[in-house]
């Protein structure tokens, strides 16, 4: 295998490679094995990354785990994977169980939270994390430390007042932040063109003075590397950047949606030729570095590893009602 | 006369008030192609144009501040909030700008808007999906807020709300959307904003309530009343204006008092019912005023145990009432 450190100039190795596609591939099946849950009456709620797993490993990849931060939003299965939540404490969450580590069964499936991950908890109503994510990077940038603050959202999340405001003030302040803007063309039913008359959400970002970039979703590698240079950028106190990848969503907007009413089967299946999982590995083979066997090792191995965490959370305990009181404030 | 669910009488009062007055436009995050995520407004796009039922961009402090606009300018917009969970970015348009618009201008200006908004728990919702909001509205004045129980009601009341000259928040419990059935008339009729409505007669407690818990009350009165126990259920149907007459006779008659509601204890309709009572009627009483509410933590949580625990259920509300009644 060619162990090339010039792939794409990027300073990725190949073991990097397959540690991005592996969490893609783990993401996607988890995912699928919510929505199993789902059908056999164990889980209330579903609400998929499937679709947007090479967005998100593309961005996950170009952060540093143990000193950046993540503000993530519901569908981010992939960076909070990447971040080192694992498949066990994913399930957890699914099933609504004590150990949940995200809220201990307290909030929706796909709240994530993690504090020792560097997960923000994160609440339902949209873009109200990416002020939050802004603050974090002020604290990095007060006390000058080397981090940087990732925050992310759905392209119809974008029309709220805070990300405007949050967005104004990270670039007023030069603050380490990455802002992405996950596309998927959709906001529940809503298509792009009646929730926004910008072709880019990317455009926006240059109302406040910073920039705005554009990359496919179905490309991972360009995912990383523009978050990459956002990264540099907020390290050398250059200021935030907002980055837009192009996405699709190919589930429902929840198990309480059906999408059949505003997305032609056509379109879907459009989509699902974009799918950056099949392409990435299409492009791993033809580079050499990956091949059948090992593709059905890594799934097998997946495969396993979702049995496992499934199995983990079924047997777990709920919370203890008497817990409801827990946490209001500080003991 | 038809028997409808809940939802249903709503969207058919939206699809008979959209004939009625080419003035009022309804808008909101999916309300057109999907009908709402829940389905309310479901064909009334088709029915009446992507003018006058609009999907709106993801903002509610967008949505409710043009509906303020619209309104000044000689619409009756009827914008839907997703989950009233999402109503806090509106906030400031709500509290600072539609409730204030009248006093502040000297009375020249008028905001004749409904807010609708799904809200309640105990549907696997979780803190977003779940929280009455109710108690923070009706803590302003210049606000009317309207929590209908039947069919019957949220037509008549929907109706009067679209008519009001004054900010109206219409509040729609999300159980009740497809649980609660019942006649609705085919033609259009009131029923004024402030009248509660006394919806059984008894001897022993009354339990004071709205919404959702209205129909929980009817199953606790049928339980006691086996025991020999009889209960008087009134419902407020409007949290802002009281019926205050219909809380005192209630209160006056059988001199002991329950207020039920789902939202937090604390701040709740029920504290402001129980001064009323306090004020005006102390001498009728012959137990303190009892208050059954949702318990004072941020949110409803979603694991089962924890969505349990927090929910006001019929058998809580029976055993309440038991114990009132043996005092
Ligand atoms: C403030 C607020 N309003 C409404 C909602 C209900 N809601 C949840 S997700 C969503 C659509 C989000 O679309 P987008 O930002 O494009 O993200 P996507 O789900 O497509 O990834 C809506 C309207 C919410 N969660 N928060
Ligand atoms: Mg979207």
């Amino acid at each position: 295998m060619a162990g090339s450190d010039a792939l794409y100039g990027l300073g990725l190795d190949t073991t990097k490679i397959e540690t991005m596609y592996y969490y893609m591939v783990l993401s996607r099946a988890l995912d699928e094995r919510m929505w199993i849950l789902n059908r056999q009456g164990k889980s209330a709620f579903v609400i998929s990354c499937q679709g947007q797993e090479g967005a998100q490993v593309g961005v996950a990849s170009a952060l540093d785990p143990t000193v950046d931060w993540v503000a993530p939003y519901y569908r981010d299965l992939g960076i909070v994977l990447y971040f080192g939540m694992t498949p066990r404490e994913i399930m957890l969450g699914q099933l609504a169980k004590a150990d949940d580590p995200s809220s201990g069964g307290r909030q929706m499936p796909s709240h994530y939270g993690h504090k020792e991950r560097h997960v923000l908890t994160g609440s339902s109503p949209v873009a109200t994390q990416v002020p939050h994510a802004a603050g974090i990077a002020l604290a990095f940038k007060i006390r000058k430390e080397a981090a940087v603050a990732m925050t992310s959202l759905g392209e119809g999340s974008t029309n709220q007042g805070e990300f405007h405001e949050a967005l104004n003030f990270a670039a007023v302040h030069r603050l380490p932040l990455i802002v992405v803007v996950e596309n998927n063309g959709f906001a529940i039913s809503v298509p792009q063109s009646k929730e926004m008359v910008v072709a880019d959400v990317a455009a926006k970002a240059a109302g406040y003075g910073m920039p705005g970039i554009v990359v496919q979703g179905s490309d991972p590698l360009g995912v990383h590397q523009a978050t990459l240079e956002a990264r540099k950028r907020a390290l050398k106190g250059e200021g935030p950047t907002l980055i837009e990848i192009k996405t699709h969503r190919y589930t429902p907007h929840s198990s309480d949606d059906d999408d059949r009413a505003y997305k032609t089967r056509e379109q879907l299946k459009a989509e699902k030729e974009d799918d950056a999982i099949v392409l990435f590995r299409q492009w791993m083979m033809d580079q050499k570095l990956w091949d059948d066997e090992r593709d059905q090792a890594l799934r097998q191995r997946v495969r396993h590893e979702v049995d496992d965490a499934t199995d983990y959370a079924e047997a777990a305990p709920y919370p203890d009602p008497k817990t409801l009181w827990d946490h209001v404030y500080h003991s | 006369m038809a028997v409808m669910t809940y939802l249903e009488a709503i969207r058919e009062t939206l699809r008979q008030e959209l004939r009625r007055d080419d003035r009022i436009i309804v808008y909101g995050e999916d309300v057109g192609v999907r009908g709402g995520v829940f389905r309310v407004t479901e064909g009334l796009q088709a029915e009446f144009g992507e003018e006058r039922v609009i999907d709106s961009p993801l903002a509610e402090a967008a949505i409710i501040g043009t509906a303020i606009g619209a309104a000044v300018n000689g619409l009756r917009p009827v914008p839907e909030i997703q989950f009233s969970d999402f109503i806090f970015p509106a906030i400031n348009q709500i509290v600072q700008e539609a409730a204030r618009i009248r006093y502040r201008s000297n009375g020249a200006f008028g905001v004749p808007m409904v807010i609708r908004a799904p809200f309640g728990g105990g549907v696997h919702g979780a803190l977003y999906h779940s929280q009455s909001v109710e108690a923070f509205f009706a803590h302003v004045p210049g606000l009317k807020v309207v929590i209908p129980s039947t069919p019957y009601d949220a037509k008549g009341l929907l109706a009067s709300a679209i008519q009001d000259e004054d900010p109206v928040l219409y509040f729609e419990h999300k159980a009740a959307y497809r649980s609660l059935k019942g006649e609705v008339p085919d033609e259009r009729y009131l029923i004024p904003i402030g009248k509660a409505d006394l919806k059984r007669p008894g001897k022993h407690v009354s339990i004071i309530t709205y919404g959702l818990m209205v129909s929980y009350a009817l199953k606790a009165a049928e339980v006691l009343d086996k025991e020999g126990i009889s209960v008087e259920i009134l419902d407020l149907r409007s949290i802002r204006p009281l019926d205050v007459e219909a809380i005192l006779e209630t209160a006056k008659k059988t001199g002991k008092v329950l207020m039920v509601h789902e939202d937090n204890l604390t701040g709740g309709i029920g504290g402001e019912v129980s001064a009323l009572i306090a004020e005006h009627a102390l001498f009728y009483l012959d137990a303190p005023i009892v208050r059954l509410a949702g318990p004072d933590v941020p949110a409803m949580p979603y694991s089962p145990p924890l969505e349990h625990a927090f929910m006001v259920t019929p058998e809580k509300i029976t055993e309440a009432a038991r114990k009132l009644a043996k005092f």
